[in-house]
């Protein structure tokens, strides 16, 4: 008797009824609705935004925060429907976690109660995108040294400056843009820009090879004036942006467990089908060797990321946890993403299959929401106490 | 109004299936389960025909394993009101699933009961019409509708079946066409495929599941006799079908359909 699918460790029978029908509800709309269309959206270059409704209904958006429309959903379940979008396509998974993690997020931890009650509910049925802006053209991993700038002026806030490689950005309808109102780091704000404000341009990226089902842009911010009220008033510093990546890092470590399942399955059917010297080529010790490693590291993976969910449903969950989670994930992903390419052969390189495109997507998420060596040094500065950010100064 | 939908736990129709060594049942452990797609069909026509009234209750029940409760919760996710659960480890068949649901309906006194024309496991269709005869109800089977699944009103979640005053009428897939009739309720009614595209159970329409109500029975306070009236003796995979064949052109093809496969 084979083993099927691949849940190998019976992680399965660790999560609680409302978890598991969380992640089916969202494993069979994906499957329905989005894998249909994923391919002609990923060649297009666009992302399938009549779904949005959909996606919405079914109460992905902010799935986590209590009130306001919203789900009010555990870590775990939420970790388990990013891992089923993934399973679609990382630009899925990638709106899905800009709507929540970066705007409704920040929102919800750091604006007002009428920005909460205005914002919330529309965003959680899907009736305005967000977009998060915090990095800039020569400030990605040193966000602190951001120049965008944010100035008093009477009643209103000025803002001036640029934002790069921004998610949804010339789709959404309000941005939330991190800008300093002083010098130092300690002095960035949060601040809620909405589509069409004077001095306020979106233009979207091209050319990219990657998560080409998302929608990636710059904002410009020339004399932008905003009325006092736009500032997110509980965001002092650095840390602010910082917890809301936190929040979308956990998602991502999740998340790329289903475009890793998928690339793992397909290649797995693709073994057992193909046959070469007379047999399936699954039987040949080297294919077998890739299939146990990707099942493996999915399996890790997968316990991974189900404890730190529990940690953050205990409110224990440290930053750190997070980032070895992310580098380890999404790094593993990349790999399995690889091998499964390999197994496939030059079938591995066409649309037909989804393997190439998780693994050209997984090229971005390797690198976006804090790279695989930021994260490194976050966790080594967390076990030895020795900051190797400025090694360099 | 209040109506009664079926909702059984079947295996989840996408996985394989594997027969366990003795023969007469299938491998349970890891296997997921799933709401009987008909089944969901009919919680679906359930809802659109309370909401479209603006009131009323969805019971939905369910006999089997402990477990099977995630397929009701399913249910109640996708909006009914509340749920029964007889439960049950043994085998059953549809004569004791026939009895048991019409000791649920004596208790529940619905107006119209929807159940899935047959579930997706052992296919054997009998439930709702020995539900019909214990009842002494009429019975509507393979309700489906005129218009299509792509059309305006099944995007406005329209209910393909209306009721006026104690009139049930609907349309029925027969073969080679369609045939409307009208039953008197309180009335049976089985689900074709084509009745409606269900909805999928929303995030928020599962927290609010876990607050509904789940009565729970025992086999023995729904049936006289729990004892199988059909045994299964065997059950076996089907032949494996050998590999196709491609063939260079519509000739060669035309040729051997005449030639090996006899067909023309």
């Amino acid at each position: 008797m084979t083993f099927e699918g691949w849940d190998f460790c019976r992680i399965d029978d660790e999560l609680s009824e409302e978890e598991r029908m969380a992640r089916d509800t969202t494993r069979r709309f994906v499957d329905d609705r989005f894998k249909p269309l994923i391919t002609e959206h990923f060649r297009k270059g666009t992302f399938p935004m009549q779904l949005v409704p959909e996606i919405a209904e079914l109460g992905v958006f902010g799935a986590t925060i209590k009130g306001y429309d919203c789900a009010g959903m555990n870590n775990v379940a939420y970790g388990l429907v990013l891992q089923e979008l993934e399973r679609g396509d990382s630009g899925l998974r990638s709106f899905a976690s800009v709507q929540s993690s970066l705007v409704m997020y920040p929102i919800w931890r750091y604006g007002t109660e009428a920005q909460k009650q205005h914002w919330l509910p529309l965003m959680a049925r899907g009736k305005k995108i967000g977009c998060f802006g915090l990095t800039e053209a020569d400030f990605g991993s040193d966000p602190g040294g951001m120049r965008t700038r944010a100035t008093l002026d009477g009643d209103h806030w000025v803002l001036n400056g640029s934002k790069m490689w921004i998610t949804n950005g010339s789709i959404a309808d309000v941005a939330v843009v991190w800008a300093k109102t002083g010098d130092s780091q300690d002095s960035i704000k949060g601040f809620l820009v909405e589509k069409g404000t004077p001095g306020f341009t979106a233009s979207n990226i091209e050319g990219k090879f990657s998560l080409r089902a998302s929608v990636t842009s710059e904002l410009a911010f020339d004399g932008c004036r905003l009325k006092k009220d736009a500032v997110l008033p509980e965001s002092h510093g650095l840390g602010a942006p910082l917890s809301c990546l936190n929040q979308a890092r956990y998602g991502i470590s999740w998340g790329v467990i289903g475009a890793a399942a998928d690339c793992y399955e397909t290649a797995r059917a693709y073994a057992l089908e193909r046959v070469q010297f007379g047999s399936p080529i699954a039987g040949f010790q080297l294919v077998q060797e890739k299939l146990v490693t990707m099942l493996t590291e999915i399996s890790k993976a997968q316990l991974l990321c189900l404890r730190l969910g529990r940690l953050k449903d205990q409110d224990k969950l440290r930053p750190p946890q997070v980032s070895m989670a992310k580098r380890n994930n999404v790094s593993w992903a990349l790999e399995i993403a690889r091998l499964a390419r390999e197994v496939l052969g030059a079938n591995g390189i066409a649309d037909e299959y989804p393997v190439i495109r998780h693994m050209l997507n997984l090229e971005s998420v390797y690198t976006y929401e804090g790279t695989h060596d930021i994260h490194t040094l976050i966790v080594g500065r967390d076990i030895t106490g020795l900051d190797a950010f400025h090694a360099g100064a | 109004m209040k109506y009664l939908v079926t909702v059984k736990s079947v295996e989840d129709p996408e996985i394989k299936i594997k027969i366990k060594p003795d023969g007469t049942s299938i491998e349970t452990d890891q296997v997921k389960y799933v709401v009987n797609p008909f089944d969901e069909i009919a919680v679906e026509e359930a809802l659109r025909l309370r909401d479209a009234a603006g009131g009323g209750e969805v019971v939905a029940v369910t006999i089997g394993r402990k477990d099977a409760q995630q397929q009701l919760r399913t249910a109640l996710a996708m909006g009914a009101d509340r749920g029964v659960h007889v439960v049950c480890d043994q085998p059953l068949d549809p004569t004791l699933v026939s009895e048991a649901l019409a000791k649920v309906v004596e208790g529940e006194k619905p107006d119209l009961v929807l159940m899935g024309k047959q579930a997706v496991d052992d296919d054997q269709g009998q439930v709702g019409a020995m539900l019909a005869e214990r009842l002494g109800w009429g019975q509507a089977s393979f309700v489906s509708k005129e218009t299509s699944l792509e059309s305006e009103d099944e995007k406005a979640k329209k209910p393909g079946v209306s009721i006026a005053g104690t009139t049930l009428q609907v349309v029925r897939e027969v073969d080679g066409g369609m045939e409307s009739v009208t039953v008197t309720l309180p009335a049976i009614l089985t689900t074709d495929l084509r009745l409606n595209v269900p909805r999928y159970a929303s995030l928020p329409g599962i927290m609010k599941a876990k607050k509904k109500e789940v009565k729970e029975l025992k086999l023995a306070d729904v049936v006289a006799d729990p004892t199988p009236k059909v045994k299964i003796l065997k059950l076996e995979p089907p032949a494996q079908r050998k590999a196709g064949i491609k063939v260079a052109d519509v000739p060669t093809l035309v040729t051997k359909l005449k030639t090996e496969a006899k067909v023309l």
